[in-house]
């Protein structure tokens, strides 16, 4: 799992590339805990992510936590569908602003 | 988490491995918590046996059918008969576990011990092989570890005052899985949060679900002999995981979140105001008789977890092979560890026992004067605030309703309701006074406790459906591939004149008002209310009073039906508005102490004469007054039910000054006459008395003339 930041206006944009599961949930959180800035908007961009286990959705739902703690703003773009459909189904989508693309996810955070 | 947060935690000593088993870094466990933990480093494995020699925890990669590696509990890794051991570096989301447990096979003395069983560990929070409903060939049962961190945010059960319950029965699967329900996941708990909105609506406060622990759907060898259909075992009453939710009804079970998407329904149940009850099965488990296959307790500790006949047989008081020993003290421990857990981690409102007259025998089967299974449950600080509801009687005969050991606690099906009000409604000799005292709480059953001891209902997943009720004289169960033999047979049913489907309308007409005269009957009883989901719907099961087995539209709501029933729902809806406005229909005491004076009793009989009810057995008028005197004013309901013939005039109980009858319903009226909003009642015309049709409930309001109303 690779993360990657960019600075789109005043949204942090942070692309997911890879495999997020038990092995790769830990370095993934630990790396978002730097990234996600307090009070600043962040746009998680999930396009490029090729799978996800239920390690990983929790590591959605602590990005959440932590947003909500540092008062900071956060968004999901580009969901893989298999993504989409358990996060709707557990309910964990309802924490989240979620886009289609990255440009509307940013629009949203804006 | 931030730095700061992190101050104060430093690893913990036992973060570390203190031997290699099969190749594994492990050290001696922790006995508590039973079941699989993930520890700091690890999984915790901790199993109990007390009979037991040896035990072998067995491991597998999550959907592979061959164990990687097989670990034996070292004898120095046990305290007293729990075996308990943490295993390093595995991963909590690719590990499935199960536990080979060795001992003698004798079946005379009660031991069934078979170490080439890998057993279903009874503590485990998930189980695998059933993620896919019906799916395919069968694979084995494995325990798998999950996450039990859900995000409840301020949620906690509602504690909803037991007189104020309306509670609406479902089978999970069963209420969405039918294409019309539409719902993006059908026959799954998602799918039920989408239908939130139907109960709101409706106005039930609680929905009671048909087993949710896994179970084996593919349990059943039986095919309709007409058709060649298999059958199933669908409503789920033959449980093997008790702390795991029913994987196959869990739209998201596939990524192991099963506990997740069942702990959200609960939220967004809670959300809308709506408690959840669970029918649980602690009489028996899916392990059957002698035959039946060794998947768990069997395999563990056989003479422990069953009721065994003195040459090492079972004893069958469940119908279903085996029977669940639960007063022994370390089963005891188990159920109570099981409902614990569902109280405080998936925030359960309250559970219903399913034949729960077993809870009240000893190990041999003798019924016990003070069962401690059933004071423990009562007495738990846990489960404090749930609802405890008995199904008291067994498929051994044993019939306890109103004489359960309840602790002043526990409440009870009311079966005697259920058979009362049938016969009441369907116009049998004698009837009407033994519905007058189920109308009432069933003073005779619960006096010492309280109306609401006595839940009350006129149709449950056992037996006929309401709309069935009223259109079969007897079963027709041919398609359960048992020729009928299964299922009940004395129903109090009536078909009004013909046995189905028919055209007559005169024969649609009178099913359509008894349908009505039962739900307005019990919606105005004193106790708690169930309805059987789908009977606001006018759901059929086409005469078939024991559906178990079908997973198929005759067990499927259909909402295009519950459309056709929009003026039935309509009913519903109004009847519990109605309930829910007069407090004096949902008493939470028999005799409540210190009633202010007012104008009347807390209830009063009548007849076709005011104050003059006829107890004669020919009689088959009900006119009961419910008034309550309360600081903020009177509140006062006239009910008259006529199951005779006939159409009766009867003389209405005269109000004070300034107060007339309104009428909320007549069954006797086409909808939409048949009620009135509660709160917009239409004034009665003659005040004196009232015309109540033949087989026709009539329900009046006593409020202020709307002259009066202007002149305030």
């Amino acid at each position: 799992m690779h993360l990657e930041k960019r600075t789109q206006g005043e949204v942090v944009v942070i692309t997911l590339d890879g495999i997020l599961d038990s092995g790769t949930a830990q370095a993934v959180q630990a790396d978002l805990e730097h990234l996600i800035p307090e009070h600043g908007r962040v746009l998680l961009d999930l396009g490029k992510m090729s799978y996800m286990s239920s390690a990983g959705l929790r590591v959605m739902l602590l990005a959440y936590r932590q947003a909500l703690a540092t008062g900071a703003r956060l968004a999901l773009a580009r969901l893989p569908a298999d993504v989409r459909e358990v996060m709707t189904a557990t309910g964990f989508l309802d924490f989240f602003v979620v886009s289609n693309t990255v440009e509307e996810g940013v629009e949203a955070l804006v | 988490m931030s730095e700061t947060e992190r101050a104060g935690q430093i690893t913990r000593i036992d973060a570390y491995p203190t031997g290699l088993i099969s190749g594994y870094p492990v050290r001696p466990g922790r006995v508590l918590p039973f079941g699989a933990s993930v520890v700091p480093g690890g999984i915790n494995f901790s199993v109990y046996t007390n009979n037991a020699t040896a035990v072998v925890l067995v491991l597998f990669r999550r959907g592979e059918r061959e164990p990687v590696a097989e670990l034996p509990y070292p004898p120095c890794f046990r305290i007293g008969g729990v075996y308990a051991m943490t295993v390093f570096g595995l991963d909590p989301e690719t590990t499935e576990y199960g536990y080979r447990a060795e001992g003698p096979y004798r079946p005379t003395d009660g031991s069934r011990f078979d170490p080439g069983a890998v057993l279903i560990d009874p503590y485990a929070k998930l189980l695998t092989g059933r993620e896919t409903w019906g799916g395919g060939e069968p694979v084995p049962y494995r325990s798998a570890i999950g996450y039990d961190d859900f995000d409840w945010e301020d949620d906690r059960p509602l504690r909803l005052p037991p007189e104020d319950l309306i509670i609406y029965e479902l089978h999970v699967r069963g209420f969405t899985r039918h294409p019309s329900s539409a719902v993006r996941h059908p026959g799954t708990f998602a799918g039920l949060i989408e239908k939130i909105g139907y109960l709101r609506d409706l106005g039930v406060n609680c929905v009671e679900l048909m087993p949710v622990f896994e179970f084996d759907e593919l349990d059943n060898p039986r095919h309709d002999p007409h058709s060649g259909a298999r059958r199933y075992d669908f409503w789920g009453y033959n449980p093997i995981g008790f702390f795991a939710p029913k994987a196959g009804y869990a739209a998201s079970a596939r990524y192991g979140t099963q506990a997740d998407e069942f702990k959200n329904m609960v939220k967004q149940l809670h959300r809308a105001g709506i408690e959840v009850i669970l029918d649980v099965v602690f009489n028996h488990t899916g392990e059957g008789g002698e035959q039946g296959p060794t998947l768990s307790f069997r395999g563990l500790d056989n003479s422990t977890y069953y009721m065994l006949t003195p040459d090492g047989g079972y004893y069958n008081f469940t119908g279903t092979g085996n029977t669940l020993n639960c007063n022994h003290p370390v089963v005891r421990g188990f159920i109570i560890d099981c409902l614990r857990y569902w109280a405080a981690e998936y925030h359960i409102d309250g559970f219903r026992f399913d034949l729960a007259a077993v809870l009240g025998r000893a190990p041999d089967g003798s019924v016990l004067a003070n069962p401690p299974v059933l004071e423990s449950l009562a007495k738990d600080p846990v489960l404090r605030d749930c609802k405890l509801i008995a199904e008291a009687w067994d498929a051994g005969g044993l019939y306890q309703v109103g004489g359960f050991n309840d602790y002043m606690r526990w409440s009870e099906w009311n079966g005697r309701y259920r058979d009362a009000v049938r016969r009441f409604l369907k116009g049998d000799f004698g009837a009407a006074s033994e519905f007058a005292v189920r109308l009432t709480g069933s003073p005779d059953l619960y006096g010492p406790q309280a109306p609401t001891a006595s839940v009350n209902f006129v149709t449950a997943h056992d037996g006929f459906t309401l709309a069935d009720l009223v259109s079969y004289n007897g079963k027709h169960n041919a398609a359960n591939g048992e020729d009928n033999r299964d299922g009940e047979n004395q129903n109090n049913s009536w078909n009004c004149g013909a046995e189905g489907p028919t055209d007559d309308p005169a024969v649609i007409s009178l099913r359509r008002r008894q349908v009505r005269n039962a739900l307005l009957l019990l919606l105005c009883s004193w106790g708690i209310p169930m309805l059987l989901g789908g009977d606001e719907a006018g759901r059929t099961q086409h005469g078939n009073n024991n559906a178990y087995c079908h997973d198929d539209p005759l067990t499927w709501l259909d909402w295009d039906l519950a459309a056709e029933h929009a003026w039935l729902r309509r009913f519903v809806r109004y009847a519990i508005a109605f309930r829910r406005a007069h407090p004096a229909l949902r008493r939470p005491q028999h005799r409540p102490a210190g009633q202010a004076a007012g104008w009347f009793p807390a209830v009063s009989w009548h007849g076709t004469r005011a104050w003059a009810a006829d107890w004669g057995a020919h009689n088959r008028l009900l006119a009961t007054m419910f008034y309550l005197s309360e600081p903020g004013g009177h509140d006062c309901v006239y009910l008259a039910a006529n199951a005779y013939w006939e159409p009766l005039t009867v003389e209405l109980p005269v109000l004070p000054g300034g107060v007339i009858w309104h009428r909320f319903a007549d069954t006797a009226a086409p909808a939409p006459d048949d009620v009135a909003e509660p709160g917009n009642e239409p004034p009665v015309n003659d005040q004196a008395r009232i015309r109540v049709g033949e087989r026709s409930v009539v329900a009046l309001v006593a409020h202020h003339s709307p002259f009066e109303k202007a002149e305030k």
